[in-house]
């Protein structure tokens, strides 16, 4: 066994912490404050190739493994994790379209994906349905050549802004999942504002009012969109999120340590108070193992590995909730300071909470390990005996 | 491989999630609810590594994924080997 970066990824990860630092962390508080990401940091990753990171360079992307992709989603989650999910939703239907579009879906839509020439979201929530995503109400039915949707989804990041939008509804009694443009006829979205976190991810509801589009928009077959359409983007979702929360805690760590370097109570810095110090270890210590199991997720993705499904919802969960006691501390350390807008760790806590929300809520993530770890204990049980 | 092999290896894999004590070959396991969603994906990541064939959409049929002979047989077409 061996834990290492290759040379590769570890030149990477560096040009990576160094574009965050130079071009994200002095304004993610701006944007989180005006609640919008302005189109030249998109069009700043699209140049950088981050918008087509695992897409093949055969579609114009930069083709990169995993761990590397993780790496740059750390990255981007300790400069603003309103901007990685950009990465995350556009890498879901990046995701999708790799493995269950059609070749004429491939040609035409990844490489402007890759590019950047198009902005990916995905619509699976719904106002009435959230973690029970197989059961979402919005329609599709074939009308000749072209499918009618109809439905609201909600909470969708980056809807404001996305040019392409992977939907799932129901067709024939069935989840499906379709490609809707923002120009198709009958889709529109409304900003939504006021978010506790993920502030600057631009969000909106969609409407679909007897959208059309035309049939060969469909991807995978009729009944396949929640189990696999969904099911290899919200893998890939969960990823970014896992590795997102490692770059959160990182950055709580960092404006920690850096607090209690020059912050002095009772005639001494707060990094000679045994409980100060306690809640700086107990964080390096998490950050550390929560990485640790995502760069597990990413070695087993690049490998191929089915277990890698469950290793991602297991990184997930853990660094979801790892980061949300990170960014407590971080506030608790800066005191009445890290409440305000001086200091970014609010918008780290605010940010933590959503963490544990998105891409199946902690209690959806227990559920999937649990019944998953009773099986398998239960069955190695049986072959024993 | 033989198609036996095949089909060891695919009941080693689907035993690894469902809680039945023996698992027939004919058994359709969609059909009694004895996997979660996760599982579809696992399934698909499984026979692409395992038997070193690409799962497309055309693939898409729940007869090619819901019982060890189904998953064998398509395994079989991926290969060029006819159904067996
Ligand atoms: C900032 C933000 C961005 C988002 N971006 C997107 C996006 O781009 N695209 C998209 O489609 N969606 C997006 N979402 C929606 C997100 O995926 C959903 O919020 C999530 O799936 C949970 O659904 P819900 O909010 O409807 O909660 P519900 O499903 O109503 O759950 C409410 C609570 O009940 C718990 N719960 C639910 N079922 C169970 C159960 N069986 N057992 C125990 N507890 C349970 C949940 O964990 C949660 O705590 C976003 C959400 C947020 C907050």
């Amino acid at each position: 066994m061996k834990i290492e970066l290759t040379p590769a990824q570890a030149e990477a990860q560096q040009s990576f912490r160094a574009f965050v630092d130079a071009e994200i962390m002095p304004h993610a508080d701006e944007y989180d404050r005006e609640e919008r990401t302005p189109p030249e940091v998109i069009r700043r990753l699209a140049e950088l190739g981050y918008l087509g990171a695992t897409i093949s360079e055969q579609y114009s992307g930069r083709g990169m493994d995993m761990v590397t992709f993780g790496l740059l989603c750390e990255e981007l989650g300790r400069g603003s994790i309103s901007l990685l999910s950009l990465l995350t939703v556009h890498g879901m239907v990046t995701q999708a379209l790799t493995k269950w579009g059609s070749p004429a879906q491939r040609e035409h839509w990844l490489p402007k994906l890759a590019t950047g020439e198009v902005i990916g979201a995905l619509g699976l929530t719904e106002p009435n349905i959230g973690s029970d995503a197989k059961s979402i109400e919005s329609s599709a039915v074939l009308t000749g050549d072209s499918y009618l949707l109809n439905g609201r989804k909600k909470w969708i990041s980056f809807g404001q802004v996305a040019d392409l939008f992977l939907i799932i509804a129901q067709c024939e009694g069935k989840p499906s999942a379709f490609l809707v443009e923002r120009k198709d006829p009958g889709f529109s979205s409304k900003p939504i504002s006021g978010m506790l976190g993920f502030r600057s991810a631009m969000l909106a509801e969609l409407h679909l009012d007897d959208c059309r589009i035309p049939s060969e928009n469909l991807v995978a077959r009729v009944g396949f969109g929640f189990s696999h359409v969904i099911g290899s983007a919200l893998d890939y979702g969960r990823y970014c999120v896992g590795c997102g929360c490692v770059g959160l805690g990182q950055a709580c760590l960092e404006a920690s340590v850096s607090y209690v370097n020059k912050r002095k109570q009772f005639g001494s810095y707060l990094r000679e108070h045994q409980l100060i110090q306690q809640m700086i270890a107990n964080m390096i210590t998490s950050i550390k193992a929560a990485r640790l199991l995502n760069y597990s997720a990413g070695y087993l993705k690049d490998t191929g590995d089915p277990d890698t499904i469950m290793e991602t919802s297991i990184a997930k969960y853990f660094a979801s909730q790892m980061v949300n006691r990170v960014a407590q501390d971080a506030v608790q350390i800066h005191g009445a300071a890290g409440c305000s807008s001086e200091y970014p760790v609010q918008r780290y806590l605010r940010d933590a909470k959503i963490m544990e929300i998105i891409e199946g809520s902690t209690q959806i993530q227990q559920i999937i390990i649990s019944t998953y770890g009773c099986m398998k204990l239960a069955r190695k049980k049986r072959t024993k005996t | 491989m033989t198609t036996e092999v095949v089909k060891e290896k695919i009941r080693t894999f689907i035993q690894g999630y469902i809680q039945v004590p023996e698992l027939k070959d004919d058994e359709d396991y969609f059909a009694s609810r004895l996997v979660n969603s996760m599982f579809a994906m696992q399934l698909v990541l499984f026979v692409e590594k395992e038997f070193a064939v690409q799962v497309e959409s055309e693939d898409l049929e729940i007869s090619n994924f819901n019982s060890v002979n189904s998953i064998s047989g398509l395994v079989a077409r991926k290969n060029g080997v006819g159904h067996s």
